[in-house]
């Protein structure tokens, strides 16, 4: 078959017989088992259950939260001791949330069947059984496969892509699962296909240097539709993005995914689990690890269950910590370093690695960078890892990105390759982090600027409307003071020399009174308070008056007359406003 | 049970930044060989004397700027480029011509720029042009290669070659002598074939020049140890050598009075070889990217052709290989190897919002 060439790549000495003299192996049961709730890619899975609850192998713990997570699953029977949080195998050594089970030593299964007729069951049947057992990619990333198996109606997948690669140094996991267990990884690979309906193309990507694993495969693949494409031995083979060039020679556009160009790739451990879900009933509560390095006297596979710790495993496996240089959690390259060994094995978890000092020695100090170009040689993306560790250096974000830093899949191999042991990965993971920061912030930064825009325009806005509204008002006096003026007597009537601006200002009154949309029931309920109120007043004049008639002053009697002509003649006006009110409510009834 | 915190990649390749030196040294040896067969013991005290200099000289800077001297020391870059300096000067050339030379490269052109990996320049070549300008006559006096001695006359021993470089001890007559290339320049009026006929430079040559086309063959051969050892790859050193040969080709006139020469002759003489292997692959100082490495290369070759042909000076490699280094930058923002997933090259100086 047909394979291409990937750019750059290197060669490091692969080290992977040492744990294949012996077949996958299984560890005793572990007194305490820790599984934290988040395993894959996407939302930690919410526990169900409560600590001192007893929990039989295969019952659920927790449940998926949201579409893009999975459930988690006892690997043993036994008792709910903690739900807390507990260090686990993160690269920042970081504390997350566990459940502890206490084993009961049984390993009591609780009951469990696989779907029946499985071969008839539609697509979403299959994908529910996926989902309900808890399986993320086993090949690193964690990605939870019912969902990259479901790519939708748009993205009809054409090529369905097995991940047997296994490019990393040191790892057989993938390598002793296909010699072991090749019929049912076939199997799992039929159903893969039911799911995805059928793909035309179906293809095992495999190094050369697992002759063993080919051998196994090729008979049963015969008369399948599937092919097992072997290629020459490189590293970083093994990425999604890179196998998929070796295997089909397209590329997938930047920011896209597989499924955007028809392809789906899964890693072959995977392919298992999904045959023991839907097959066997089994949820994913075990895996194939590697368990190698010098410091440990027995190097093997085990079928490991999920959430035995790291320590466990070194215990069996005649580990001497004096030798040990660091311990690794994946490979040599792309692995990362556990300060505990307390942490859990977990789903993605395909190798735990502890060198001796002379397999893997300490770091040297960096020395500066010559130029050299030997990293550039060594990418297999065609990025220039010398200049995005000068931009890195100098924090230029911008070149960053036009260099494509984003496009660097973490692989390494421009680390292993640089004479002056310049820890390249180190900082294009710093530079990343700072420019989502940056990217995050600017998010905000426009979020804020948005809502001050929005404000801005609300202010703008009303500042129209009022506008707008005194404009509507001037109108009304204007058209006020037009009325004024052809009835001339009214204005005059009063005698006063400022009758026009004082029928302005009544106009102006009226206007507003109109603007303020005020019913004319009200209008009406107004005038007449405003009538009784004057009514009330002249009353009041004229009591005061009556009393004050025999002892006051002609001048207090004056003062008393003129109020009462004032709350009269405002009594008056009252009146007549009224009147006038009444008359125009009838009249525009009428219209 | 705890234990250390390391990124990943955990393995490593054996490769070292001081190997990756001392091989390029050690490639040396074939070049200094012949030199030393052809025009005596000059070279290989150059060379001692520039890298006991280079080494001083880096020492004391590193102590000035508080460097640690025995890590920086040991990367032997400093010695690599004493002994490309070396290499470079005329054998017998005066001490001082040494020292200078090797002072300024070390000092001005490396550490002042902020040592390793941060100088523009090509030092060696720094070191070069400063003596070429300061002292023309100390720099352009050429020992004649052994097949061309006067009779009776031989290349000073060792104790006699030390006194000229260090007394001022005049060489015999005969001794010194013009290069292929300087003979090219300044035999005007003469048809190439006269030249060769007349010259036994070229006369008693086997292909391009006595003397001279050894010592390039003797820097290619190591050249292709260090391309095989893939300490650089092929794209400057074949763009340099092909540009050189395309251009002498073109203007190539069937051997006229004004020609410069052949092909042949340009390639394998003067600094063509150590040039295009040992000079203008100083990584520090070139393009990043292969394609980058393509453009910078032609654009040596080319310079070095028209500054020999026309240019006031009969050899060019260092003026090229310093005008190129300028140029590196600008080249490297045009020559963006193509990231897998894009459907172009991008430019280094490209926005996100231009895309
Ligand atoms: S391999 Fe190392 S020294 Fe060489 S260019 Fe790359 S980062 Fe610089
Ligand atoms: S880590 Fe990134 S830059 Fe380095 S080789 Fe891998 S993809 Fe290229």
């Amino acid at each position: 078959m047909k394979t291409w060439v990937t750019p750059g790549g290197v060669h490091p000495p692969e080290n992977k017989h040492q744990s294949l003299t012996l077949p996958i192996g299984t560890l005793p049961l572990p007194e305490k088992l820790l599984i934290p709730l988040s395993q894959h890619i996407g939302a930690a899975a919410t526990p169900c259950i409560e600590v001192g609850k007893k929990v039989l192998k295969g019952q659920v713990i927790a449940h998926a939260t949201g579409p893009v997570s999975v459930p988690m699953h006892a690997p043993t029977s036994g008792t709910i001791t903690a739900i807390e949080h507990r260090p686990i195998a993160h690269s920042s050594g970081m504390l997350a949330p566990c459940i502890e089970i206490t084993s009961d030593g049984r390993d009591k299964w609780k009951k469990h069947e696989g779907i029946a007729d499985y071969e008839h069951a539609s697509p979403s049947t299959l994908l529910k059984a996926v989902a309900d057992a808890g399986i993320a990619g086993m090949g690193g990333a964690g990605f939870p496969s019912a969902v990259k198996l479901n790519p939708g109606r748009q993205r009809p997948i054409h090529t369905l892509i097995v991940n047997a690669t296994e490019c990393e140094p040191y790892i057989t996991a993938d390598d002793s699962a296909i010699r072991e267990r090749a019929a049912e990884i076939i199997e799992g690979i039929g159903i893969l296909s039911q799911i995805l309906g059928n793909p035309s193309n179906i293809l095992i990507g495999i190094e050369d240097n697992k002759p063993e694993a080919i051998a196994a495969l090729e008979p049963l693949v015969l008369d399948t539709g599937i092919r097992v494409a072997s290629f020459p031995t490189k590293y970083p083979s093994g990425g999604e993005k890179q196998l998929i060039y070796i295997l089909t020679g397209k590329e997938i556009p930047s920011g896209d995914l597989p499924a955007d160009i028809g392809m789906v790739c899964v890693n072959i451990g995977t392919t298992y689990a999904i045959k023991r879900a839907i097959v066997n009933g089994e949820p994913l509560i075990s895996r194939v690890t590697t368990m190698t390095g010098d410091a440990c006297g027995i190097n093997r596979n085990y079928d490991t269950l999920i959430g035995t710790p790291v320590s466990h495993m070194l215990a069996h496996s005649e580990f001497n910590e004096q030798a040990c240089s660091r311990l690794v959690m994946g490979g040599p390259m792309m692995g990362f370093s556990l300060t505990s060994s307390d942490v859990p094995i977990v789903k993605t978890t395909n190798c735990i690695l502890a060198p001796s000092y002379d397999e893997i020695p300490d770091d040297e100090p960096a020395q500066a960078c010559i130029r050299c170009g030997m990293c550039a040689e060594a990418c297999p993306v065609s990025l220039l890892p010398q200049q995005l560790f000068w931009y890195s250096q100098a924090d230029d974000q911008e070149r960053l990105e036009a260099h494509n830093l984003f496009d660097c899949i973490e692989c390494g191999a421009c680390s292993y390759v640089c004479p002056s042991n310049i820890p390249l990965v180190q900082h294009y993971r710093h530079s990343k982090g700072e420019i989502q920061k940056a990217r995050a912030e600017k998010i905000r930064s426009d979020h804020a600027r948005e809502r001050f825009e929005f404000h801005q325009q609300r202010i703008e806005q009303a500042d129209k409307d009022k506008e707008a509204k005194r404009a509507a008002r001037r109108e009304a006096a204007e058209q006020a003071k037009a009325k004024a003026k052809a009835a001339p007597d009214s204005a005059a009537a009063g005698g006063n020399p400022m009758g026009g601006s004082a029928a302005d200002i009544i106009a102006a009154a009226q206007a507003r009174a109109a603007a303020k949309q005020v019913s004319p029931e009200q209008q009406q309920a107004k005038f007449e308070r405003s009538i009784a109120g004057a009514e009330m007043r002249v009353q009041m004049a004229e009591e005061k008056l009556a009393t004050a008639s025999d002892s006051s002053t002609d001048e207090q009697k004056n003062i008393l007359n003129a109020a009462i002509e004032g709350a009269k003649q405002k009594l008056e006006q009252a009146k007549a406003r009224l009147a006038e009110h009444v008359e125009q409510q009838n009249g525009e009834q009428v219209d | 049970m705890a234990f250390k915190q390391i990124t990943s990649p955990h393995a490593h390749a054996s490769q070292n930044t001081s190997k990756v030196m001392q091989l390029v040294v050690w490639a040396t040896v074939p070049g200094l060989i012949a030199l030393t067969y052809h025009f005596g013991w000059g070279s290989l005290i150059n060379v001692v004397l520039a890298t006991a200099t280079a080494v001083i000289a880096e020492a004391a800077v590193l102590q000035l700027r508080g460097r640690s001297i025995a890590f920086y020391l040991r990367d032997y870059s400093a010695v690599l480029t004493a002994v490309l300096l070396g290499l470079a000067l005329p054998p017998l050339a005066p001490w001082w011509v040494v020292v200078v030379g090797t002072l300024f490269s070390i000092v001005i052109a490396k550490q002042l720029y902020g040592g390793l990996g941060y100088n523009p320049f090509n030092p060696a070549m720094v070191g070069y042009v400063i003596l070429l300008i300061s002292f023309p006559i100390q720099m352009t006096t050429w020992i004649t290669p052994l097949a061309l001695l006067p009779d009776g006359v031989s290349h000073p021993g060792i104790i006699e070659s030390l006194s000229i470089v260090f007394a001022g001890l005049n060489p015999a007559d005969g001794v010194t002598g013009a290069t292929p290339l300087d003979s090219f320049k300044f035999s005007d009026g003469l048809l190439v074939d006269q030249i060769y006929a007349q010259n036994p430079l070229f006369s008693q040559a086997g292909f391009a020049g006595v003397g001279w086309e050894w010592v390039n063959v003797g820097f290619l051969i190591g050249g292709l140890i260090l391309l095989g050892s893939k300490i650089f790859t092929w794209h400057g050193p074949v763009a340099m050598l092909g540009a050189i040969a395309v251009m002498s080709i073109l203007f190539w006139d069937g051997g006229s009075s004004d020609s410069p020469g052949s092909a042949l002759m340009h390639l394998f003489s003067g600094a063509s070889m150590m040039g295009a292997f040992f000079i203008m692959t100083d990584p520090v100082s070139s393009a990043a990217s292969n394609r980058g490495r393509l453009i910078y290369g032609a654009l040596i070759g080319v310079l070095v052709y028209l500054i020999r042909a026309w240019g006031n000076y009969p050899d060019a490699v260092a003026f090229a290989v310093l005008l190129a280094n300028f140029a590196a930058p600008f080249i490297d923002n045009y020559t963006l190897p193509r990231t897998y997933g894009h459907i172009d090259r991008r430019r280094a100086t490209e926005k996100e919002e231009d895309q």
